[in-house]
């Protein structure tokens, strides 16, 4: 039995969207949204297509995928590598593969082959995700493709496939591992972006002090997950929230200095305490909560270094603009700016549909693909655009559900795998559009227009409805 | 094969997503909801409000001949945010300025101190008022100045060189102009004098504006909404005062080298036919750029040519009073008409004397009107406020006598249609009470009675009172607007006031102010073609007496009541008298007569010499 209930939000969120990519392509004086010239119209034969690939994937056999997963892969990854040779440059990318009139992104389509892939490499007979072999190898189909699309110089697209991390991380990879990617990412992103903000009489970098303090309250709320030791949790909390908040007032009050120095000494001081306390007690977790607390400091140190003295000034600057730092007005400050303008400006319930002006005016970049979402939220305000998240939400939970319902791990980590994507792609491109994450130009599911991300998602999608339909008989 | 430990971490990844959701949400939320900020600048973007001025009504006089219109001119405008490149010397060159001034407009322009409503986003006036030539210089200049427009606005011109007073001017709004109406922004104009300001929101029209549609790259694409959000520019609405700019101009001639003031008013209608002011100066001194400068002269000038003496100066009323007087003791059974008071050279008692000249005694009222006798009006008033059967105290009885002033239009503005009016002064019992700590009677006050003391009155309301008395106990309040184009007159300007006193016991006071000017103080202005009914005033001063006349004629259908007042002008009769009556012939007959014209010249050539002190 097919989930109607997916299939209905699939429909809604793509009806909804090709109304968005009317508003965001609607010039002036253009009315017909069918011609086949305009952007809407393409739209509109982009969604037949899918409907009917839809229709035939949920056709096939099931067996079929796994069967020829494998093959898949191998064909895909192939023709990732062809497109970094024949792709010519679009603005600064080789990923579009041109036949005729019609352009691939082969990238798109690179999802569904790897989370095929990885979903039967794990579902394979004594898989074992803590044996170091079995997690490496599975890491490598996801990186592979990963590294593939970086050579095309689309990094936004290869980000995505961080999101298998997810996948993984239910499966059993250990918490940490996410954890520490994640606390990584913090470091680096928060790290940089407010590098340069100084705080306490211009003698401490709010970006630097953020991360060591990070880096005390991940070590103390590690103390206190795995170690379960109250009381050292509560001396270490005293001792370095009381020398940082001395250090303040001290910087404020009397003599401004580099509180991050102070901060430096609370966490050197807490690993050495770790390491006393994991030779003292024999707990093995004080050691690695220590490791841990070192890694950061290594981590941050490190992508300081690297920043400031090791890359080129105009690699530097295009992180800076990746991650909203530099400010410049043609770039990537720009863009986030007009997108919030326009968002902003469409109220509780928006200007109603093509009445937008600030997407139709071309004042947001990239209006119908990557920040379609301003679209929506100029046209139909806070009304529609919340709407528009908490449909992806519904989605993505009713995939939490089909997926844990599944009788295989086949079925599971696939399903995890898809429902993670989708939740990458909406928090990136939604947070990016708002102004909360790093400018990465990924599409939004089933809204940005483009035949491509629409196919790869609606494969991606109607595989994993077609593995569900059967999961009954499978039980037998 | 499950495993309950790991299924649990489906409850950590997708509460994750949840809270990330529910935090976008709520930023969506804050970004849409909380703050404006977003839709206006998203406005300022996408929207290039044009706006329209509206053609400002123009003024005639009643006659129906053009005194105020407009001229065309116009303003170099600035958006900050798309000025990029400019050549500066060119630029300087082409409108005629140099670097210094250009560097300091802009400065200005953009210190939000001095320009409250600066935006980058929205034009900002750099330059005013650019002459038809200059216009035609820089318009060719334009398209390489990106940034700079070309407004096209209107600047007043006058046709009279009269009535600078009435008239007022327009200048670019202030401040505060800014914050009390939403309507104006910076760089436009309001009437900041005279019926300019007064009818303000009738002259000034509608800004009209129209909504174009901008592109990220500064394109015009077309009008908003097919001009829906589009507002025609409303014109405003003519005036026509209800000055005669012939009386007026007569009235400036005789004033010339004199401080004070004349107002005619016609009486029937409460119009005012003239109102001069002296000194005075002509209103074409406040158009355009030269207002600034010619503004701070005048307003140095120690003789106060800005100040309008007929509504704002504050003078005591002399013997023009009296009139009030009688009407009040008659109204009060103080006095019948044929009450006789003694007066031998004034009004002394109990060691009092208020002086007086000489004339039969003892008088009743209407000879005691037409010889000015001080001594009569004196024991009127001690007599009505001793009257303790009648009020029971002296407090009742001011009170009572205060009402029948303010009935009569003293005391407070009278509310003609111009800005600034002051309401003179007519004291009350409170005020006798706390000056003299509730120990006063009729004795201390009684220079009252004769229009001296506390008694203030504006000249305006001196040629009221003249109109009340020709009316016989009615006014409509004095207004200078005659007409405003498609609008009816405030209803004070239509309908009558009525004063505490009756019709029958105004008939005396007209006798009275006949018999002066028929064999009394007043002859000066018997005229042979109309009944001339007067009242002279020579009001005591610390300099030199100031000289007053209030009169109205014909006696029975008046036409028009005059009050002229000259500061320091001596008796009523050596300047007040001869001026009204060429007043009064000049608007009765059209002209003056050969002999009336010799008068008026010989008067307009007299100067008093008023030393260098400020008044």
């Amino acid at each position: 039995m097919v989930d109607w209930f997916t299939i209905a939000l699939y429909v809604g969120l793509l009806v909804f969207g090709w109304f968005s990519v009317c508003g965001a392509s609607y010039d002036y004086g253009e009315v017909d949204f069918f011609s086949f010239d305009s952007r809407a119209g393409k739209q509109l034969l982009w969604i037949g297509c899918s409907f009917g690939l839809g229709f035939l994937l949920l056709m096939l056999e099931e067996r079929i995928y796994e069967m020829f997963t494998n093959i898949i892969y191998v064909v895909m990854m192939a023709l990732l590598v062809v497109t970094i040779v024949i792709a010519p440059d679009t603005k600064g990318s080789h990923s579009w593969l041109i036949l005729g009139p019609v352009s691939l992104q082969p990238a798109e389509f690179a999802k569904f082959a790897t989370a095929l892939c990885v979903a039967r490499f794990m579902n394979s007979y004594g898989f074992n995700i803590h044996k170091m072999k079995d997690f490496f190898f599975a890491v490598g189909i996801v990186v592979l493709p990963m590294l593939l699309i970086v050579a095309q110089r689309e990094t936004g697209s290869a980000l995505v496939y961080t999101s298998f991390f997810l996948m993984f991380y239910r499966e059993g990879m250990p918490g940490s591992i996410l954890f520490s990617g994640i606390s990584a990412v913090c470091y680096f992103v928060i790290g940089l972006r407010f590098q340069d903000v100084l705080f306490a009489h211009d003698s401490t970098s709010v970006g630097k002090f953020a991360v060591m303090l990070m880096v005390t309250i991940f070590s103390i709320g590690m103390v206190k997950v795995y170690c379960n030791n109250n009381k050292v949790v509560r001396n270490l909390s005293i001792l370095s929230f009381g020398a940082t908040g001395l250090a303040l007032l001290f910087a404020y009050q009397s003599i401004p200095f580099d509180v991050t120095y102070v901060q430096l000494g609370v966490i050197l001081f807490i690993v050495a305490y770790l390491v006393y306390l994991a030779i003292r007690d024999r707990i093995m977790n004080y050691a690695f909560i220590a490791t841990f607390a070192v890694c950061s400091l290594g981590f941050h140190y490190s992508t300081d270094y690297v920043m400031n003295k090791v890359m080129e000034p105009h690699q530097r600057i295009r992180i800076n603009v990746l991650l909203g730092i530099e400010e410049d007005l043609s770039g990537a400050g720009y863009n986030v700016n007009q997108s919030k303008i326009a968002i902003g400006s469409g109220g509780l319930t928006g200007k109603g549909f093509l009445n937008g002006t600030q997407t139709k005016l071309k004042y947001v970049p990239e209006q119908d693909t990557d920040f379609i979402f301003c679209t929506v939220g100029e046209e139909e305000g806070f009304v529609g655009a919340a709407g528009v998240l908490v449909g992806f939400l519904v989605l993505i939970l009713r995939l939490f559900h089909l997926a844990e319902r599944q009788p295989t791990r086949f079925g599971r980590i696939y399903g995890y795998s898809v429902l993670g994507i989708f939740f990458f792609h909406l928090f990136i491109n939604v947070g990016m559009v708002l102004g909360l994450t790093p400018v990465i130009g990924i599409p939004l599911p089933f809204f940005s227009y483009g035949g491509s991300s629409l196919w790869g998602f609606t494969i991606l999608l109607f595989i994993f409805l077609r593995i569900d339909a059967e999961r009954e008989r499978m039980k037998r | 094969m499950k495993d309950y430990n790991l299924e649990k971490r489906k409850y950590i990844l997708a509460g994750a997503m949840i809270v990330i959701v529910v935090v976008y949400i709520i930023h969506l939320f804050t970004l849409q909801t909380v703050s404006d900020d977003y839709r206006k600048n998203a406005e300022s973007n996408a929207f290039l409000n044009q706006i329209q001025y509206p053609a400002r009504g123009v003024i005639y006089d009643r006659n129906g001949n053009l005194l105020v219109y407009n001229q065309p001119s116009y303003d170099v405008m600035v958006i900050m945010r798309e000025v990029q490149d400019l050549d500066t010397l060119d630029f300087c060159n082409s409108l005629g300025i140099d670097k210094k001034y250009f560097d300091n407009r802009m400065r200005i322009i953009k210190d939000r101190n001095l320009n409250p409503g600066y935006s980058k986003y929205t034009q900002q006036l750099f330059m005013d008022q650019l002459s038809g030539e200059e216009f035609a210089m820089f318009s060719e200049k334009l398209y390489k100045y990106p940034g700079f427009y070309i407004q096209k606005r209107s600047i007043r011109q006058y046709a009279t060189h009269h009535a600078a007073h009435i008239l007022g001017d327009v200048a670019e709004v202030s401040k505060g102009d800014m914050e009390e109406d939403e309507y104006y922004l910076p760089g436009d104009y309001i009437g900041k004098l005279g019926v300019e300001r007064s009818y303000e929101k009738q002259l000034r029209g509608e800004k009209g504006i129209q909504v174009l549609l901008r592109d990220a790259h500064g394109l015009i694409k077309g009008s908003y909404q097919n001009g829906e959000y589009d507002r025609k520019a409303v014109p405003g609405k003519n005036l026509t005062l209800t000055i005669d700019m012939e009386l007026q101009a007569l009235g400036e001639r005789l004033m010339e080298g004199k401080i004070g003031s004349i107002v005619a008013i016609e009486p029937s209608t409460g119009e005012v036919l003239c109102m001069v002011s002296s000194p005075n100066y002509d209103p074409d001194l406040m158009v355009g750029r030269k207002r600034g400068k010619n503004h701070l002269l005048l307003s140095k000038d120690e003789w106060k040519p800005l100040l309008n003496r007929a509504i704002m100066g504050q003078y005591p009323p002399g013997s023009t009073f009296k009139t009030s007087q009688g009407l009040t003791f008659l109204q009060e059974g103080i006095i019948t008409p044929s009450t006789a008071y003694p007066c031998y050279r004034g009004f002394v008692y109990a060691g009092l004397r208020v002086g007086c000249h000489g004339h039969g005694s003892p008088l009743p009222l209407v000879p005691a009107i037409a010889t000015s006798c001080n001594g009569y009006f004196c024991w009127g008033l001690y007599h009505m406020l001793g009257a303790k059967q009648k009020y029971g105290n002296v407090q009742t009885a001011m009170t009572t006598w205060k009402d029948y002033m303010v009935s009569m239009g003293f005391g407070y503005k009278l509310g003609i249609d111009l800005p600034g009016e002051k309401r003179g002064m007519i004291p009350n019992a409170q005020f006798y009470d706390k000056a003299y700590k509730s120990d006063w009677s009729g004795l201390t006050v009684i220079s009252i009675a004769i229009g001296q003391g506390e008694v203030t009155l504006a000249p305006l309301q001196i040629a009221n009172l003249g109109a009340t008395i020709a009316n016989r106990g009615t006014f409509i309040t004095p207004h200078v607007v005659k007409k405003i184009e498609g609008e009816e007159l405030d209803s004070i300007y239509r309908f009558p006031r009525k004063t505490l006193v009756d019709k029958e016991n105004y008939e005396y006071i007209v006798q009275g102010m006949r018999a002066a000017v028929t064999g009394g103080t007043c002859r000066g202005a018997n005229l042979s073609f109309t009944e001339v009914c007067g009242k002279t005033g020579t009001a005591q001063n610390r300099g030199h007496d100031h000289s007053a006349f209030m009169g109205f004629a014909p006696k029975n259908d008046p036409k028009i009541a005059v009050a002229v007042y000259v500061e320091n002008g001596g008796f009523g009769a050596t300047y007040g008298v001869p001026i009204g009556a060429l007043i009064i012939e000049q608007y009765l007959n059209g002209k003056l007569s050969p002999a009336s014209e010799a008068k008026a010249a010989s008067f307009q050539h007299r100067r008093i010499s008023y030393g260098s002190g400020a008044r």
